[in-house]
């Protein structure tokens, strides 16, 4: 009985988080623009957003500011983390108080408030926003992701790790890159991660501080208030496979990896 | 240290970067930003020319097209130095008003020799008299649009939309100056009013009239009205003719109390980058067959002698785009309210949205 | 040691990046038609009904979504481990995609001719008038934020051991005993950080209402509007997202006296 609610209590708060997307993804393949009734299917509205540039267009740009945004955030996070690792406990809270500031703080005001910054340089440089200030917004907003990824990941390693490899005589550089940086890697590669999705996603900040450089999320901010060609269902489908595939990918191997440490537990 | 000469590089590298968009933003001469209307340009969807794309092909200049959805919007992002653009196509009252507050830039009418097909009834008009900022680039009217199949009679009036029995099936303006002028024709008051008991009274009435309304749209219309999801909704008579195209339940009249009549215009903002690549785009829309295509595809009023010529008896004849002599008659043209009434209507808007 | 200076160029960038704007806006609030001024402010209190209403939303969307994410979370974090792993993907997968395309997926579901209505029309009920309404705004609220209370509860709770509630149960406690003094307590943290992850979002959100409200601003609505919408004036707006920010602060600071952890670290 107990099992029987629990699964339909499940099976409700799955329909009500998929039935949205599957009827979407479902209408992606009409043959005409209707959205509410189904006429036929056809592929044509795949056809149609490969072929169009603006969509195109917009994917590259999202592309391009994700990678980069997330590489210098990157970067930029791990070697605070190491920093601010080695803070004294005030030092270290004053310092990841603000660098929290970008997650706590409503997206909107953070958006707001690089924008008014953005506009008086583009205004003194006479150089409107556009691709160098959403890089510069996303690097700002991935970082702190970065950050707390990296912390808890040098707080569970061995103190003394790096001490012994500066005993040993290795210089603070190579004990850094061959002891510290190996040890702290699953933090920084799901930091990088982390930010890229975030970055490919962001809507809110980029929305204020993009002037005529156009990402994905944004192109579809706009489409939105015109009456919508399907492609955009069929964009959404192809996400969604992506998504769920990467998903999926992950899902197994850890399955396998579990299986197998379950084994070794056997042995 | 290694790492911070790794930091260093990495932030000489987004230096760099910074450069390169700095450069690439104002080093080609090349690029074109145009910022216009949603569905105001024939773009090669449903069979129609892209007229981009031509452009490209015949000048060799890139266009970058944005959009925006209102009038009010596109001051608004004129005004605050969030974008640059170099060609905009704002409606009469906005020109006006763009002009007043120093955002517009001359043109230079040397390179557009097209200029001289524009119909003398469209030359000096009261919002650039000296036709120095402006050249125009459609007009048409305001109507109500409604569904047969979902009303209980043909409108006539724009009081249907306050009708109860419509209940959350009719659509309103989400911008301040097309409401308003509804609201003012409504109680026969003149569209372009300073009274502000008159205005005041237009905002009452559209208090009472968010009782009825479904929502506040622009161009989400076209939607709504085609896929019968309200049942009427004033808009610009020249998107009637696309909307019936899919959904031929629609029809529309121009309300006896009187529509807007407006002109928009392609305009150069101050600093825009490429004066000349946005003349040639003017003069580029200004070539009859071009002006024909466009034309046949957003379904509004020509200004240019020359496309209308071209034009088959049906579209001359159709009275959603060149509606007879009693509804022009009645027809009032916006015109540049003073800034304490644009402020009193910006905050008499607010409250009825925010209600 | 030496590695604190690699936290130089985030210092650095921190200040020019988070605390100068941040420096803008209050300036800009701050600022009149002849300097110093509360002026924005006082032409920002005919907005309180807004800032109010925006509140109530974002509580609104807030309840519901914990209401239906800890009995999720719960049987979630009491099934097979293997199986956990799969319910969790199946939870982020929605969360994953663009959140206008899943706001954009709700408009197509509830429109007047919509699917929903259809599917009503085959029982003879309806058609409903579901777009454009509190009831939908609520709903995209909903929607888009549930995984992000779902998560942090369930991941508080999948760390409970079963023996305690074993324990619980053979010490005599009824299972709403059981939930109540063991379970609850024990996810608390969870909840706190769910709480913060939906409320602030909601209260500051300004696509979700233009896109299926029925016209009416909430308070992202109306700041979207003062910085590039049709009534630029950066200094009302500034003044709104000041308030808006102290607020949220205010808030996040409230619930913390609950729970001591660290909230950037529930965060993720």
């Amino acid at each position: 009985m107990k099992k029987l609610f629990s699964a339909l209590w499940v099976g409700i708060i799955f329909l009500f988080l998929y039935f949205p997307l599957l009827v979407m993804v479902a209408f992606s393949f009409n043959s005409t623009t209707s959205k509410s009734v189904f006429t036929g299917f056809s592929l044509k509205w795949y056809a149609e957003l490969f072929s169009d540039p603006q969509l195109m267009g917009a994917l590259g740009n999202t592309l391009l500011v994700a990678v980069l945004a997330a590489l210098v955030a990157t970067v930029l996070g791990t070697a605070a983390a190491i920093g601010i690792h080695s803070y004294p406990k005030r030092a270290r809270n004053a310092v990841m108080n603000i660098s929290n500031v970008p997650i706590i703080n409503p997206e909107i005001v953070t958006g707001i408030s690089l924008m008014l910054m953005f506009v008086m340089v583009a205004g003194w440089l006479r150089l409107p926003m556009g691709f160098w200030s959403v890089l510069l917004a996303h690097i700002t907003f991935n970082v702190p992701y970065v950050v707390l990824n990296v912390l808890p990941k040098l707080r569970q390693m061995n103190s003394h790790l790096y001490e012994a490899a500066l005993d040993l005589g290795a210089p603070p550089r190579r004990a850094l890159w061959r002891v510290v940086l190996p040890e702290i890697m699953p933090g920084i590669a799901s930091g990088f991660l982390m930010s890229l999705t975030y970055s490919m996603d962001d809507f809110v900040i980029t929305r204020f501080t993009s002037g005529n450089f156009q990402t994905l999320p944004v192109l579809i901010y706009t489409m939105l208030k015109k009456p919508l060609p399907l492609s955009v269902n069929a964009l959404s489908a192809l996400l969604f496979l992506m998504v769920l595939s990467i998903l999926i990918a992950i899902n197994v191997i850890s399955a396998k990896r579990y299986k197998k440490e379950q084994k070794e537990l056997a042995k | 240290m290694k790492m911070t000469r790794l930091i260093s590089a990495i932030l000489a590298l987004s230096l760099l970067l910074s450069c390169m968009a700095l450069l690439s933003g104002c080093g080609s001469d090349n690029q074109i930003v145009i910022y216009n209307w949603g569905q105001y340009m024939s773009d090669g969807s449903d069979g129609s020319e892209d007229l981009v794309a031509r452009f490209e092909e015949e000048t060799g200049y890139d266009v970058v097209l944005r959009y925006y959805e209102s009038n009010e919007e596109l001051y608004g992002l004129l005004t605050s130095g969030a974008i640059q653009c170099d060609l905009v196509i704002p409606s009469d009252y906005m020109i006006a008003r763009l002009i007043e507050e120093g955002y517009l830039d001359k043109i230079d009418y040397a390179n557009i020799p097209n200029y001289k097909y524009i119909m003398d009834a469209y030359k000096g008009m009261a919002y650039d008299p000296t036709d120095a900022y402006s050249v125009p680039y459609t007009w048409g009217t305001t109507c109500l649009i409604y569904n047969t199949k979902m009303v209980k009679e043909a409108p006539t009036s724009w009081n249907a939309l306050w009708d109860t029995d419509y209940k959350g099936n009719v659509l309103m303006f989400r911008n301040s100056r097309d409401a308003f002028a509804i609201a003012l024709q409504k109680l026969g008051y003149s569209i372009n009013t300073t009274s502000e008991t008159e205005l005041r009274a237009a905002a009452a009435e559209l208090v009472k009239l968010r009782e009825n309304w479904q929502g506040l749209v622009m161009d989400e219309t076209f939607e709504k009205m085609e896929g019968n999801n309200a049942c009427m909704a004033p808009y610009y008579a020249g998107d009637f003719i696309t909307m019936q195209e899919v959904n031929p339940d629609l029809d529309y009249v121009h309300p006896t109390e009187g529509v807007n009549i407006f002109v928009d215009a392609m305009c150069i903002p101050t600093g825009a980058r490429n004066k000349a690549g946005a003349e040639a785009f003017i003069n580029f829309m200004l070539e009859p067959d071009v002006g024909k295509a466009n034309i046949e595809y957003i379904a509004y009023s020509t200004p240019n002698s020359a496309v209308y010529d071209l034009l088959d008896e049906e579209t001359k004849n159709n009275p959603a785009m060149y509606p007879a002599e009693d509804v022009l008659a009645k027809a009032e043209a916006f015109s540049h309210w003073p800034e304490a009434t644009n402020k009193l209507v910006s905050e008499l808007w607010l409250e009825v949205t925010n209600g | 040691m030496k590695t604190k200076k690699l936290s130089v160029p985030y210092l650095i960038w921190l200040t020019i990046f988070v605390v100068v704007p941040l420096v803008f806006v209050v300036y800009f609030a701050f600022q009149g038609e002849n300097g110093f001024s509360f002026e924005n402010f006082s032409s920002a209190v005919k907005y309180l009904p807004t800032l109010k209403k925006s509140l109530w939303y974002a509580l609104g969307s807030t309840a519901v979504c914990l209401v239906m994410a800890y009995p999720t979370a719960y049987i979630f974090s009491r099934i097979r481990a293997d199986r956990q792993k799969t319910m969790l993907l199946l939870i982020m997968l929605p969360m994953w995609m663009n959140f206008l395309l899943r706001i954009y997926s709700l408009t197509i579901i509830l429109e007047k001719n919509g699917i929903i209505n259809k599917l009503l029309g085959f029982v003879g009920l309806g058609p409903f008038n579901m777009m454009n309404t509190d009831g939908a705004v609520l709903l995209g609220m909903v929607y888009n934020f549930l995984p992000f209370m779902i998560l942090p509860i369930y991941s508080v709770m999948s760390k409970i051991d079963n023996r305690l509630l074993e324990a619980s149960s053979d010490l005599g406690a009824g299972a709403l005993t059981t939930l109540r003094r063991v379970v609850f307590p024990l996810s608390f943290p969870g909840i706190i950080t769910g709480i913060i992850q939906v409320f602030i979002p909601a209260a500051s959100t300004f696509v979700i209402s233009q896109r299926l409200g029925d016209g009416s601003m909430l308070i992202g609505d109306l700041i979207e509007t003062f910085f590039i919408g049709s009534y630029t004036n950066f200094g009302v707006g500034s003044a709104i997202s000041l308030v808006l920010m102290v607020l949220m602060l205010i808030f996040i600071g409230v619930l913390n006296l609950f729970d001591n952890e660290d909230v950037g670290d529930m965060l993720i």
